[in-house]
């Protein structure tokens, strides 16, 4: 059960757009195909989980 | 010392009988093994020896003796100890976990079964010593049947409905019963947990099964047992499919969602119905005064 604490961590962030986001391993897909394949990648490297942010920034977390 | 060996034997008779019913072995898988069934058995034996030499030192009279019974109790909790490490070790492995509070209960329910057991010899034995074999017989079927009503603990069938529920995607977020549950990026995963997943919404029935169901760790305890039950698609590197279990914050009703090997609502009913009640999580506002006036104000007419 993913459990809401401070332990949650943000991997990485996948964008099209670098001025979306800061302060994270930042990776840049050149379409929103690439985007989620970069992003279901990651999740699968890092044990981690896809989130939509839904302005066109996926996010991955670890729970 | 003819009679005193007929009494131990049937005081041990009898509490080894009940530890042996005691143990059980169901979707817990625990104890699942050929030795976890010998440890169990063999304490039990012990318990059961301890409490039925006690009835021939009071008619001895041998006061004294009656102290090693605190060396049982020293004994027991040692098992309770065990058990809670073991669990607690295998716990790191599971991936839907069983939580704390359940392994707790767990672990306690070893330490009472002993104490049955004991209690069971020592009834049979004191009848057998007083009373005659045939009482020393109805003595031991009566705790037999004390101790099986009083293992049988309660479920959540009990205290709430249980009714599935659809799943649907608002945007990315995973939603059930007007609950959001978690944010789900992959379009695929969405994809997978639509056509695969299964949610149920738990309804508790009054206030006290609403504050049980409010514990962590019970809600930890309905998703553990749904998932042995059913089986569930989750991995170590796709928690996207573990089971999760969310509270609609007005009503305080659950929502399970998970997405199981075995697609069939009414065995993922079933299954939730089935879930321990976990001693540690079970609360009851309604018995003091507070929580009854709190209940009226808050509903003036409705059951809840």
């Amino acid at each position: 059960m993913p459990q809401v604490n401070i332990n949650n961590l943000i991997l990485a962030a996948v964008v099209r757009d670098t001025g979306l986001a800061a302060g994270v391993p930042l990776f840049l897909a050149r379409n929103a195909e690439e985007q989620q394949k970069i992003a279901a990648y990651l999740a699968r490297i890092l044990n981690g989980m896809v989130h939509d942010l839904e302005n066109g920034v996926l996010i991955v977390v670890r729970h | 010392m003819e009679g005193h060996l007929a009494t131990i034997g049937f005081g041990t008779a009898a509490g080894t009988l009940a530890r042996l019913l005691m143990l059980r072995n169901d979707y817990r898988q625990y104890p699942g093994y050929p030795h976890g069934y010998v440890i169990h058995l063999s304490l039990g034996f012990i318990a059961a020896a301890l409490g039925a030499v006690a009835v021939p030192a009071i008619a001895e009279p041998d006061f004294t003796a009656v102290t090693f019974l605190a060396l049982a109790a020293q004994q027991f909790r040692e098992v309770r100890n065990m058990e809670r490490k073991t669990l607690e070790k295998l716990e790191e492995l599971e991936l839907v976990k069983r939580g704390p509070d359940y392994i707790e209960g767990m672990a306690r329910t070893f330490e009472a079964r002993n104490y049955l057991a004991m209690g069971t010899a020592l009834a049979v034995a004191a009848a057998c010593q007083w009373a005659g074999r045939e009482w020393a017989a109805a003595a031991a079927f009566i705790s037999l049947l004390a101790s099986w009503r009083l293992m049988a603990g309660r479920t959540v069938g009990a205290i709430c409905d249980v009714v599935p529920v659809p799943l649907e995607f608002r945007g990315a977020v995973l939603t059930a019963a007007g609950v959001a549950l978690v944010n789900v990026g992959a379009p695929e995963m969405r994809e997978k947990i639509l056509r695969e997943g299964l949610a149920v919404c738990l309804k508790p029935r009054d206030a006290d099964a609403r504050a049980t169901l409010d514990d962590l760790g019970q809600r930890m305890a309905v998703a553990h047992t749904a998932a042995v039950i059913l089986g569930t698609k989750n991995e170590i590197d796709l928690p996207e499919l573990t089971p999760v279990v969310r509270k609609n914050i007005d009503t305080g009703e659950l929502v399970l969602a998970i997405v199981p090997f075995v697609r069939d609502p009414e065995a993922l009913v079933a299954a939730v119905r089935r879930a321990p009640i976990l001693e540690s999580a079970r609360s009851r506002p309604l018995r003091t005064g507070a929580g009854r006036a709190a209940r009226r104000r808050r509903y003036p007419r409705g059951m809840v």
